[in-house]
This record gives C-alpha cells, sequence and structure tokens, in this order.
C-alpha cells in the first residue's frame, strides 16, 4: 500500500540555523534517503522551497486565478513528501518516526487512494 | 443466545438483558468468546472489521434458521466460520464487480483466510485488540472498540456503558473502524521493541472496560455485566506469560468481588472499611489469587500487579480480619513511584492517614494537591478525601465547605447521599462544640 509522508515544519528565517546545523540535516536526510531506497520502498521524496515561492493556481470560480503565496498561510508549512510502498500503517509509522524532520517538525502519515502507475489509476 | 441482529449495525450476539444466571452467563460467555475469535480471523487479512461484521451476523442468522431444523453442527464454530467467510468472498465479488474495471486491482488478500484449518480455529484476538488499542486510533475508541470487537456488544449496549447518546457511540466507532481498513492498521503483533508499549495501550483499554465499570453505578442497572472481567480475562488467555496481564485480571476480579456489599439494603453506599466482607465473592477472589500467583511467577513488578495487591490486601479481611495498613501504606508508596497520578497520590494520601494519623495524611493530600494546580481542585477522590480528614481531625468547619465542594463534583447517587450525610455530621458536631458561634 501506499503511504505519503508530508513533513511539516516552521520555516526558518534566514541565518536562524547555522551553517553545521544545515550540514548535519542534510547528512541526516541523506541517510533516511538512502535507507528507504535500499530497502525498496521508496517511490519518490521532494524537500520542497520555502512556502514564500509557491504560486497558487485555481479555476475554481471559472476563471483563471494565478496568485503568489501559498494557499494558506499557517505557522507550519508543508515542506516535504515522501511516497513509499509498505505493506500497511505500522511499516510507514516506522518510517516516519525515522525520518529526520520528525525531529523538528511532524510527519503527516496518510494513506494514497488510487495512484497513476503504467497508465492507469490504480489501487 | 437471543439477541441475535444483523445488518442494521447492530451485530450479534450473546444474552439479552433479561438473561440472569450462572448458567445462561456461561452460555453468553462462550458466545462471545466464538464471536471474538471469528471475527478476528476474518478481519485479519484485510483489516476490513465491517465486512467482517457483517458476514459473521450474517452466519449467526443463518444458524437460528438452519440449526432448528438439521441440528447443531459437531463443530459450531467451524461452521459459523465458513459461512462467514463465504459471504465474506461474495462481498469481495460483488464490490470488485461494481468497481470501475481499471481501479479493480486484484483483491486477492482473501486467500489468507483460507489457510487454516476450520477444525483447529487459531486465536488472533490478541491482534484485533492490539488493533483496537493502536495509536492511530483515538484514545476514547480503544475500550468501545473492544468491547464491540472483541465481545460483540453492539453500539448500544457499549453506548450504555459509557452514558452516551447511542447515535455518537455508533458514529465513533463507524469512524474507527473505517480508519482501521482505511488506513491499514495490521492484525499483527508488533516485534519485541514496540511491543511493550502496543500492550501497555491493551491494558489501558481493558482497564478502561474496568473504570467505567466502577463509576457508572447509577440510578440504571448496568447492562455490560463483568465485560471488564472478560476483556481481561480473554487478554491473559492471549498473553498467558504477560504479569501485567495477569495483574489486571487480579485489580478487575477483586474489585467486582465486593460489588455485592458496596450498596446496603436501602441502596446507600458502604465504603469499604464497613462492608460485610461475607458478602464478598470468594469464587472471583479465589480466581483472583491465582492470576495474583501466575503474575508473580514472572518476578517483574508493574502498575496493575500493585494496584492488585492492594485489592488482595482490602479483601484479606475477609480472612484475616483488621486491614493490614502498614503493608498498604508500602504499597501505596510504590505504586505512587512506579506510575504516579492524581489518584495514585489521593489513595497514599488516605493510607497515610490510617498509619501516621489524619493529620500527616493531610499534609501528605495538600503537598499533592499544591503540585497538582488548578486540575487537582475538580479531581472528586482528592475533595472528598480531604472533607474526611478535616473530620476526622475534628475541624467540622472547614470539614462540612469541603464535603459541600466533594458533593458538588460527585455524579453517584449514592456516594452523594453518603458524602450529604457525612456533613450532615459534621454539622452537628460544630453546632454541638461551638454553640455560640451559631448565633
Amino acid at each position: 500500500m501506499r503511504y505519503m509522508l508530508l513533513m511539516h515544519y516552521r520555516e526558518p528565517a534566514e541565518g536562524d540555523i547555522s551553517e553545521e546545523a544545515i550540514a548535519e540535516a542534510m547528512e541526516a536526510f541523506g541517510a533516511y534517503g538512502r535507507a528507504l531506497e535500499e530497502s525498496g520502498v521508496l517511490l519518490s521524496a521532494d524537500v520542497l522551497q520555502p512556502a514564500a515561492a509557491t504560486t497558487t493556481v485555481t479555476r475554481r470560480e471559472g476563471v483563471l486565478r494565478v496568485q503568489d503565496g501559498p494557499f494558506a498561510e499557517t505557522k507550519e508549512s508543508l515542506a516535504g513528501a515522501f511516497v513509499i510502498d509498505v505493506p500497511d500503517l505500522d511499516a510507514a509509522i516506522g518510517w516516519a518516526e525515522k525520518c529526520p524532520g520528525a525531529q523538528w517538525g511532524v510527519i503527516e502519515v496518510r494513506p494514497t487512494a488510487t495512484s497513476f502507475v503504467k497508465g492507469r489509476w490504480t489501487r | 443466545m437471543d439477541a441475535l441482529t444483523s445488518g442494521d449495525g447492530c451485530r450479534v450476539a450473546g444474552p439479552g438483558p433479561g438473561v440472569t444466571g450462572p448458567a445462561a452467563r456461561a452460555a453468553g460467555m462462550a458466545a462471545r468468546d466464538s464471536y471474538g475469535r471469528l471475527l478476528a480471523l476474518l478481519s485479519a487479512s484485510t483489516s476490513d472489521i465491517a465486512a467482517a461484521e457483517d458476514a459473521l451476523a450474517d452466519a449467526f442468522e443463518r444458524a437460528l434458521r438452519t440449526w432448528p431444523a438439521h441440528g447443531v453442527p459437531a463443530s459450531p464454530d467451524a461452521w459459523l466460520l465458513t459461512v462467514a467467510r463465504n459471504r465474506l468472498r461474495d462481498h469481495w465479488k460483488s464490490a470488485r464487480a461494481q468497481r470501475a474495471s481499471p481501479l479493480g486491482d486484484a483483491q486477492d488478500s482473501l486467500i489468507h483466510t483460507d489457510d487454516f484449518d476450520v477444525d483447529a480455529i487459531p486465536d488472533r484476538r490478541l491482534e484485533l485488540m492490539l488493533v483496537c488499542a493502536h495509536p492511530a486510533i483515538e484514545r476514547a475508541a480503544h475500550t468501545p472498540l473492544m468491547l464491540s470487537t472483541v465481545l460483540g456488544f453492539t453500539a448500544e449496549q457499549v453506548a450504555r456503558a459509557f452514558s452516551m447518546p447511542a447515535s455518537t457511540m455508533a458514529t465513533r466507532l463507524v469512524r474507527a473502524k473505517k480508519r482501521i481498513k482505511a488506513t491499514r492498521i495490521p492484525f499483527r503483533i508488533p516485534d519485541r521493541g514496540d511491543l511493550p508499549s502496543r500492550m501497555t495501550a491493551v491494558l489501558e483499554a481493558v482497564y478502561g472496560a474496568y473504570v467505567i465499570e466502577w463509576a457508572t453505578t447509577g440510578p440504571q442497572a448496568r447492562q455490560l455485566p463483568s465485560d471488564a472481567l472478560h476483556l481481561a480475562e480473554v487478554l491473559t488467555s492471549c498473553v498467558p506469560g504477560d504479569p501485567e496481564a495477569h495483574g489486571l485480571a487480579a485489580l478487575v476480579q477483586l474489585s467486582a468481588s465486593r460489588a455485592p456489599a458496596r450498596l446496603d439494603a436501602d441502596g446507600r453506599f458502604v465504603p469499604l472499611p464497613d462492608q460485610d466482607p461475607s458478602l464478598w465473592d470468594s469464587h472471583l477472589i479465589d480466581r483472583a489469587h491465582e492470576h495474583l500467583r501466575a503474575a508473580h511467577a514472572r518476578r517483574q513488578l508493574g502498575r496493575f500487579q500493585v494496584e492488585a495487591a492492594i485489592q488482595a490486601v482490602h479483601c484479606a479481611r475477609r480472612r484475616a480480619g483488621p486491614t493490614d495498613w502498614p503493608t498498604l501504606l508500602t504499597l501505596h508508596r510504590v505504586l505512587h513511584a512506579i506510575a504516579p497520578s492524581l489518584g495514585s497520590g489521593v489513595a497514599l494520601a488516605a493510607v497515610t492517614a490510617e498509619v501516621d494519623g489524619p493529620a500527616a495524611g493531610l499534609a501528605t493530600l495538600d503537598g499533592l494537591l499544591q503540585d497538582a494546580g488548578q486540575h487537582a481542585r475538580r479531581f472528586q477522590p482528592a475533595r472528598a478525601t480531604r472533607a474526611h480528614l478535616l473530620d476526622r481531625l475534628g475541624r467540622s468547619e472547614e470539614a462540612m465547605a469541603a464535603y459541600d465542594c466533594a458533593i458538588d463534583l460527585t455524579h453517584d447517587t449514592a456516594e452523594r447521599q453518603y458524602l450529604q450525610h457525612r456533613r450532615d455530621s459534621a454539622s452537628r458536631r460544630s453546632q454541638h462544640r461551638w454553640p455560640e458561634s451559631r448565633k
């Protein structure tokens, strides 16, 4: 079953985090990514740019609206997403707790309903 | 089994409210045991409890229709399982047919249910209990889910136990079951690293059934007699090597053993020291001691074993005469050290008063209340204990105020009346002692 691990945390301001800490975090994420890949569960992994880089697009009111900024301003914002394929929720929780982002933020574990694979929506 | 229903979300089973007596109770328990075992098996491969419940309800219904005419099969459980499994298979087939074809991926996980021999039905109720108390399920749903799935109580019955509207409870149960299926919470014993914390959640959910049983002795007769007793027994049969499971079973049994003595002939609350030990259920006390022996043999102390030991000391009054307060004080100190809570602290203060006098007890209690802060002010046992201690110290005016405060927080009618009675006595004493202050 496919689960998305969604990382949420407060975005640090410029200079909030020392170079050292950034290097440590990158190393942790590197190890985490390798572990996911080696166990054969990883489908995709992306860490996002700051929320300020967001563009919001909608046709909800009939016309195209393109806006700068995120859909909802929140204290903690979506910071990245991993898609993994594991047998059950316990396995997914196991990976979420090892995610470096869990050390300073929260990881939402959410099963996917359906995913597009090899030309069709499947589950 | 006279309360079989089906198809309306209120599934199966067990004796209805009117059935009493040991034979009917034993039959009801056996039915609940079968129900839990079968449901655990039927839902294990897909985590789809609702579908398994429907299939099992169908099977029970068919049993009621065909067994009277054709006779009861040699192995009723195997018969029920086979029928329910076929129902489930039909359910999956039609679900697959209804789904748009590209989305209709093979639903072959049902094959797992063919893996076992129906004559040797494995017990997967522990897995089911672990699912009910899974950290991804809201805590408030753990105990209701267990009562619903492991013992087969209807949402209505569970709602009554929790003094909650049936529709609210039904919604909560449905939501939790959907979540188990949608997020695929596995029916599996976790590995050694996770097992202790997961077992703690299971024990606490069973303990939750015991707590509601204790707390809701209101004017209505309870509809779930001994549900905590039964859950605790199921748990010890699933994990015979877990000392805390035995401790919990002993705790529940020892407390339940005193139920007949808790109200007098007029329905008035009788506090433990005033209870007549000859009214206690000696069969339950003996059974509890078997559990305690099994627990102690593992030589690994835990919170529930200590709580059970405390209850055992109280119950020893049945044979040994006066209560052994120094031993109780030691046990309460251990309990408050390994599982500190407001409740354990208040109990420690009350026992301290018995050994070292009410002044020492009051000092312990007030120290605790000061540390615990605001929310301790609304903790009924703390208020009631404080009132009793002030009363015993002869500080009647303060005791009266403390009784008032405790009465405001007491919801049990019998206990309210008891506190009111004590307050009135304190009031009379106060008038007697200082008549001039009344003028």
